[in-house]
């Protein structure tokens, strides 16, 4: 079979012409996932061969001494992550079972919608309104209190300035929810309804069902959650601007932190010396690879759940 | 347990109130005309966002003109030839894409485009802006295409039209509305991109001149304004927010609207 047939089974010109022309919008996506990855990787090379595996492991951050390591960073970020998951998934695992169980649809329906517009909220403006309204709320209202109960605990300790790790977690938290709360909907939804029949049949009660039909979604609900840490992982422009950005690592919530996207967003213009610039496209190519990978893990937990209770009923 | 939960929905609709208020008041008080078409101006003498109005109007269109042709054909490719091994692999590549942190595009662009044109420039913002687009607009193109009912493309096909016919002239159209509002919010998401522009297009303190040169756009302006220690600047930069948030409620809105009756 000539190339020519294997375009066009029909045999007609124009077939051919369609189908080679869609065909190369397809090749050029797979065309732009790797030229990302070598592009990141051989601009990280010059860094890669000074550092190797240290840079990983060092916590030093100089410009000036021209020496670079990331571990303050990955701390930052796995940190303020952690934090939103930790307060979003509660809310929007409620959020989500009020929606699918509960709420009647004259009322789900237009929650559903507001609960999106969250997401639609661009992450700058998040920031703005981070640095404005909700940092000194925490300052003023919720850190105080914290260190007063919680003190004795290395996480609430030390001075209260309103920006750091917290405040970053909890812009975090708002922005994630609304994805995770939308994901696990559809999970919820995906349940076969003949599993809540079949509880409520043997005398279950309405709290009962509700946690049946979780565990018959919790392959997919922890999907959402991974896909919610990914998304928190890679968010820049608000965490940038509430979480202090100095490369530290610090036990308490209270201090000032960096993460691998702020650092990149606020130091790539001012890197002049060639490692320095390199260093920063490393910590891009570190965060490529980790939410690619939390990503895929996401996409099977989630696909697995949907699909195979799409097949049962 | 309803309690719990309805307190939950309540936090977050809340929040969502919160901010959407503070964003009016704020930005209410602080717009006027001459913000809107003034040119940013050291602090004190007032100036406004006029250019980096102008800025994303033009990234919004360079991003268009790329990203949503060719996620438009990645969509069609998916629907009408997407069995195979490659089509599932390219359907995976996609769903990751989408999750890559856009500044991670930004840092790619830079790498690719910028440093080989020693200078950033609007089409580098608009080819990054365009990245993120695409594999919205080819995943809601997929899914609107699947809606359409075979039975219209076995009609168009027994009266003897090639595939290439049948799929633009009567698949397409039959799920147009389905990608136009597909298309509105990969509009939305990148109108508010800022972490991707920060070192392709750069920012500007003045009108653009041509496409090949470094220009302004709102929410680059929004972020530096915000960070700045003056006062007038976050006046200014609340008032940018407000023309941004209007622009892209008005899409959600209208989407909403536009599809209000597609499912039910």
């Amino acid at each position: 079979m000539n190339f020519r047939q294997r375009l066009s089974p029909t045999g007609n010109t124009g077939d051919a012409i369609f189908r080679a022309t869609v065909f190369a919008a397809a090749l050029l996506v797979l065309a732009v996932v790797l030229a990302m990855i070598v592009a990141l990787a051989s601009h990280s090379m010059l860094s890669i061969r000074q550092f190797g595996f240290g840079f990983l492991t060092s916590r030093e951050w100089d410009p000036v001494k021209g020496q670079f390591g990331a571990l303050a960073f990955i701390y930052g970020t796995i940190a303020s992550s952690l934090i939103a998951v930790l307060i979003s998934v509660p809310l929007s695992l409620g959020i989500a079972i009020f929606l699918v169980e509960q709420a009647p649809s004259y009322l789900a329906r237009p929650i559903t919608f507001l609960v999106e517009l969250l997401a639609a909220i661009p992450s700058v403006v998040y920031g703005l309104w981070g640095i404005f309204v909700l940092a000194p709320f925490l300052r003023v209202h919720v850190e105080p209190h914290l260190a007063r109960w919680f003190g004795w605990l290395p996480f609430f300790q030390g001075p209260i300035t309103g920006i750091g790790l917290l405040t970053g977690g909890v812009i975090l938290a708002i922005m994630i929810t609304p994805i995770i709360s939308a994901v696990v909907r559809d999970v919820l939804a995906a349940v076969p309804n003949t599993q809540r029949e079949a509880a409520l049949a043997l005398g279950a009660t309405k709290c009962e069902t509700t946690l049946i039909v979780l565990v018959n979604g919790a392959p997919g609900i922890a999907g959402a959650v991974i896909l919610g840490l990914g998304r928190a992982i890679g968010e820049t422009m608000a965490v940038t601007m509430v979480i202090g950005n100095r490369a530290e690592i610090s036990l308490s919530l209270f201090q000032p932190s960096y993460t691998l996207a702020s650092v990149i967003a606020n130091e790539f213009t001012e890197a002049t010396a060639n490692i320095y610039l390199s260093s920063l496209i490393e910590l891009g190519l570190i965060l490529f690879f980790v939410t690619f990978v939390v990503n895929a893990i996401a996409r099977l937990l989630v696909w697995r759940v949907t699909r195979s209770t799409a097949g049962a009923i | 347990m309803t309690t719990l939960t309805a307190l939950c929905t309540f936090v977050a609709v809340g929040i969502l109130v919160v901010i959407l208020s503070y964003i009016a008041m704020r930005g209410i008080g602080a717009l006027n005309l001459r913000l809107l078409v003034d040119t940013p101006r050291p602090d004190g003498e007032g100036g406004g966002i006029g250019n980096a109005l102008v800025g994303s109007g033009l990234l919004l269109l360079l991003s268009c003109a790329v990203g949503i042709p060719v996620g438009l054909a990645c969509g069609i490719y998916l629907s009408e030839f997407g069995g195979g091994w490659f089509a599932s692999a390219v359907r995976f590549l996609i769903d990751t894409l989408t999750g890559i942190p856009s500044i991670v595009t930004g840092v790619f662009v830079y790498a690719v485009i910028v440093l080989r044109m020693k200078h950033f420039s609007a089409f580098s913002g608009g080819i990054a802006l365009a990245l993120i687009m695409i594999p919205i607009v080819a995943r809601t193109t997929e899914e609107m295409i699947k809606l359409v009912p075979h039975s219209l493309r076995e009609g168009a096909l027994a009266l003897g039209a090639p595939q290439w016919r049948v799929t633009l002239g009567v698949v397409l159209p039959a799920a147009a509305s389905g990608i136009a509002t597909g298309a509105m919010l990969a509009i939305a998401r990148v109108s508010g991109e800022t972490a991707p522009l920060l070192f392709t297009a750069f920012g500007s303190r003045f009108f653009p001149r041509n496409l090949n040169e470094p220009i302004a756009s709102l929410t680059v302006q929004i972020y530096n304004y915000a960070i700045s220690p003056y006062d007038e600047w976050h006046t200014q930069a609340w008032a940018a927010t407000l023309v941004l948030m209007a622009l892209i409620l008005s899409i959600n809105i209208a989407v909403r609207f536009l599809t209000r009756n597609r499912f039910s």
